[in-house]
């Protein structure tokens, strides 16, 4: 039986290449291939979004990542690339969009948010800290 | 009293943002074109390899650059529509046919009918990208100038074009 369930296992494992999109290197250079990997990965498919091109299949996250790759043999730096795409797809296309005057209130709002979840944090426990401790003490006392 | 106060300001000021939220249809991506000029193209043509089509093609009137395929289901549904459109002649109707094949192309025109001027025939898509197209069909209206005006992405009727586009046009022709 536990044999069995191995196997079983070790075929599921064996398949799983089998389940991703580029199975084949772009790039010989594993330092390029790397890059390359990171770039398809932060760079959302435009028509099935929520999935980064790396991840789909659709014909235009193929282009695109032919596109990144070709972009990449030409020299260019990846702020380039970006700007490529940005030019084409606006800022929703990266997966990390850059710090600018559109994109300001994504990068600063969830700070904005931390402190103030944090300031209304402090002032119940403050206000919870002055109450009686025990129910018994906080008969006759103001209920809150 | 008091203590209702910032939870009432919040609320207020969350409500407008929720509103618009739910309005917005997140899968709608704006082009990035609109009052810029048309990205730069030059394609062979669809019926004729030896021919190409461009910018230059489309500066002097204000057009339409309509973006389809023969895979393209939606492309279908609008065909009947841009068929009126051209005998209409109200506008001209360029197109990028794209990531598709040339028989198949050739056949879907012959069968459907041709409303285009002239189609370019963009085989590996990169036109697509470069005009920022992000599913099939999307028609631009461009201006004399060859800026973009306009972009709709999804099939063409009566009532989108009536609703989207005859305004615009009525705006340039003025």
């Amino acid at each position: 039986m536990i044999k069995k369930i191995t196997l079983f296992a070790a075929l599921v494992l064996m398949s799983v290449p089998a389940l991703a999109i580029d199975t084949g290197k772009a790039f010989e250079d594993p330092e390029m291939q790397a890059r390359y990997e990171r770039l398809i990965a932060e760079t959302r498919c435009v028509t099935c979004q929520n999935q980064s091109i790396k991840d789909s299949n659709a014909f235009i996250a193929a282009d695109l990542r032919r596109e990144i790759r070709r972009l990449m043999v030409e020299g260019k730096t990846n702020d380039e690339i970006a700007d490529f795409l940005v030019t084409r797809y606006g800022d929703f296309v990266l997966y990390r969009p850059r710090m600018t005057g559109k994109t300001l209130a994504l990068w600063i709002a969830p700070f904005v948010l931390i402190l103030f979840g944090g300031v209304a944090l402090v002032r119940v426990v403050r206000r919870r800290m002055s109450m009686p401790l025990d129910d018994e003490d906080k008969a006759g006392g103001a209920s809150v | 009293m008091n203590r209702y106060l910032l939870p009432l300001l919040a609320v207020v000021i969350m409500i407008p943002i929720l509103v618009m939220g739910l309005r917005s249809d997140p899968s709608e991506l704006p082009s990035q074109y609109i009052g810029k000029p048309a990205p730069q193209f030059d394609l062979p043509t669809l019926k004729d390899a030896t021919k190409r089509v461009s910018n230059a093609d489309l500066s002097g009137q204000v057009s339409l650059v309509n973006i389809w395929a023969t895979w393209c289901g939606g492309c279908r549904a609008e065909h009947p529509f841009l068929m009126q459109l051209s005998r209409e002649q109200k506008i001209p109707i360029y197109a990028i046919n794209w990531r598709d094949n040339r028989p198949g192309a050739l056949a879907w025109l012959r069968e459907l009918g041709d409303p285009y001027v002239a189609s370019g025939f963009d085989e590996d898509g990169r036109v697509g990208i470069d005009w920022g197209v992000y599913g099939a069909p999307e028609t631009f209206l461009v201006d004399a100038d060859g800026h973009v005006m306009f972009r709709y992405p999804g099939p063409l009727n009566r009532a989108v074009w009536e609703r989207e586009f005859e305004p615009r046009i009525a705006e340039l022709s003025k």
